[in-house]
């Protein structure tokens, strides 16, 4: 719950509400995501994210 | 009085870090790759976080607030931009970036919680200053001076990759920023990429390699126009775009679109390991004279913007010290300060700087103008010479202890002037990617075998890299013909004429190993191939131990310089502990190893059978 409040907060300050279906979107997808886990940090790229 | 801790922190990029001040004093800081052994160790720093606790001898309780160096959020924020703006492009990045994020760094907060609740329970504000702020804090706060034009430059943080601010007491005010993907950091990167070199790592070879590079071809002339035609359009003010046809870090895994690249520059990616060719050398000159002009420009915005003849830098390319001394040169200002640990590292101390001035409102004191507030780097651990003997016991080592440090300077000092390589522990580690006499190898610069003899058997790496001169400052002006101070390592110099070698006929078209073992001046081992030495200046002030074994083999052999390279193997962090130091002198052909008091001679050893070092990563 602290999360969405501190979440919807940024989003407010920033303007970016835009934001609010893809982010929500992306979390109901997170299990599914999750279950298919890789390595994040390919070893030939600047870790950008 | 109430008492100020803040604990800084950097981490789940690149190198993570610890830093802690108390009172606005910095207490230690030191890199989590130092205790883990895995270089570039970008998870959470809970050693590097147990030692700086130790060191202060405060308890996790007594903190006043926890700083982290950058917005998750912010950072979230620009990689859903990022991927609307490209898309359907980088959708594979996307599938590969959102797991990490949807499960852990999207609740950053929480999972900062979870790490740092095993120290004790959190009950202070956690605190997250920008990532460029972090850096422009790091590169200020403990600068010498009341007021100073800040430029940070690097990969990328949030949104920022440059940031121009203006420090002044306990402020800093962000004047102008310039936004992903436009990156000096990662154009340059690009290229490391290209080289064959490790994104992120190999930076420092590419500005190793850049001088080997024929400044009079045509080859190159022709590199740099290709450079600032197509891939990146330089603006008067140093601001740059990128065409981002060429690059692949945002959408994809890789840095760059090769099948552009080798059409642009009609060269392939040079695979690692590979043979080096003049075509590689020139491309890096090429790249490394390009962001030189970038660099000089924004340090010229710098300096019509804030009006300051102070400038503090930070951030990764303020680590390219043939970049810094550019700026030097261009004479735009009176002083320059660069923040030692100017990578991601330096973070953790820039966070904890912003929240104790910023966030606290606390007031900053700058004393002599000279003097910063990095004792001299050595923030690390140190140890005593009881832990050292308990570690040379436990391996059954054959050590002298000199229980006057002036005798074994005397003696040590002989030994470098007949030739023998000397690993040199002593004091607090430094903080930051450089050994600055602590933990050190240490040589002859006379010797013409040394470069050759110190990258092949000791460092085991590539042999064309350069070592870098730890000179006593009152001693610059011999070698290289102006008074300077370079405490840190951050700035070339060109030798003084009289040290110098003549150039034998057609130089510039000899092989690149014919070129480097030229005897080019009278300290080869330290001369680069364009007569240039990433000088570090000693003083007694900075290291009475390193500056007394400086004077003693200038008393010995007229030469107040010594070879100095940090004290590691390929692949491996410097090291940190006894253990460490002892290890790596068994596992190298180093001659003698001295910690603290003790000496050791590698011949006197027991052929101890060590266990093998895991495989690690060359770079």
């Amino acid at each position: 719950m602290d999360f969405l409040k501190e979440l919807f907060r940024f989003l407010k300050i920033r303007k970016k509400f835009w934001m609010i279906p893809l982010i929500a979107i992306l979390l109901i997808l997170g299990l599914l995501v999750v279950l298919t886990e890789t390595s994040a940090l390919a070893p030939f790229i600047y870790s950008i994210f | 009085m109430t008492r100020t801790a803040i604990l800084g922190i950097s981490a789940f990029y690149h190198d993570s870090a610890a830093a802690l001040i108390v009172n606005g004093k910095i207490i230690a800081a030191a890199h989590e790759e130092r205790f883990s052994r895995i270089k570039h160790d970008s998870r959470f720093p809970a050693k590097a976080i147990s030692y700086v606790l130790s060191e202060a001898g405060i308890r996790f309780e007594e903190m006043s607030a926890i700083a982290f160096y950058d917005k998750p959020f912010l950072k979230f924020e620009r990689l859903l931009e990022t991927y609307h703006a490209f898309a359907p492009c980088g959708l594979k990045s996307f599938l590969t970036a959102m797991p990490v994020w949807i499960k852990d760094k999207l609740f950053f907060r929480k999972l900062l919680h979870r790490e740092l609740q095993k120290f004790g329970e959190l009950k202070v504000p956690l605190l997250f200053p920008e990532h460029h702020l972090s850096h422009a804090s790091s590169a200020f706060y403990p600068s010498p001076f009341e007021e100073a034009a800040i430029l940070t430059i690097d990969g990328v943080g949030e949104w920022a990759t440059t940031t121009i601010c203006l420090g002044k007491g306990n402020e800093i005010r962000k004047l102008k920023e310039l936004h992903f993907p436009h990156s000096v950091g990662l154009l340059y990167s690009a290229f490391t990429y290209y080289l064959g070199f490790r994104v992120n790592s190999g930076e420092y070879k590419l500005m190793g390699l850049a001088p080997y590079g024929n400044s009079q071809s045509l080859q190159t002339a022709g590199f740099c126009r290709k450079i600032l035609d197509e891939m990146v359009d330089v603006r008067p003010d140093g601001s740059i775009i990128l065409n981002m046809d060429y690059f692949r870090f945002a959408t994809g895994l890789t840095m760059t679109n090769e099948l552009k690249w080798k059409k642009l520059l009609g060269i392939s990616r040079r695979e690692a390991e590979s043979e080096i060719n003049q075509e590689h050398m020139n491309l890096a000159l090429a790249i490394q004279q390009v962001t030189e002009i970038i660099v000089v420009r924004l340090a010229e915005t710098t300096r019509n913007l804030t009006g300051c003849k102070n400038l503090v830098m930070a951030g990764g390319v303020a680590l390219n010290c043939v970049i810094n001394s550019k700026i030097r040169e261009a004479g735009l200002f009176e002083n320059i300060w660069i923040q030692p640990a100017a990578g991601d590292a330096g973070g953790s101390l820039g966070a904890a700087y912003a929240v104790h001035h910023i966030y606290f409102g606390n007031s900053r004191v700058t004393g002599d103008q000279l003097a910063d507030s990095m004792n001299s780097a050595y923030l690390g651990p140190q140890y005593t010479d009881r832990e050292i003997e308990r570690t040379l016991l436990r391996y059954d080592a054959k050590y002298t202890y000199h229980a006057d440090f002036s005798a074994l300077s005397t003696n040590v000092s002989q030994l470098l002037a007949d030739g023998q390589i000397v690993g040199w522990f002593q004091g607090r580690m430094e903080f930051g990617p450089r050994a600055l006499g602590n933990r050190s190898i240490l040589a002859d610069p006379r010797n013409p075998e040394i470069q050759k003899t110190l990258n092949l058997k000791i460092k085991f790496r590539e042999g064309f890299r350069p070592f870098a001169p730890s000179v006593l400052k009152e001693d610059t002006v011999h070698f290289f013909g102006e008074k300077m101070s370079s405490p840190y390592m951050l700035f070339v110099a060109s030798l003084n004429l009289p040290i110098r070698s003549p150039e034998p006929e057609n130089y510039a078209n000899f092989g690149m190993y014919d070129r480097l073992y030229h005897q080019r001046s009278s300290v080869p081992a330290i001369t680069h191939i364009d007569y240039s030495a990433r000088i570090q200046t000693v003083t007694a002030q900075s290291n009475p131990r390193f500056y007394q074994l400086i004077s003693d083999f200038k008393q010995l052999t007229g030469c107040g310089m010594l070879v100095n390279t940090s004290f590691n193997v390929r692949g491996e962090p410097i090291v940190c502990s006894p253990e460490d130091a002892f290890t790596d002198f068994m596992h190298t052909e180093m001659d003698y190893l001295v910690m603290g008091n003790y000496l050791m001679k590698r011949s006197d050893q027991n052929r101890i059978v060590f266990p093998k070092k895991p495989q690690v990563n060359p770079d």
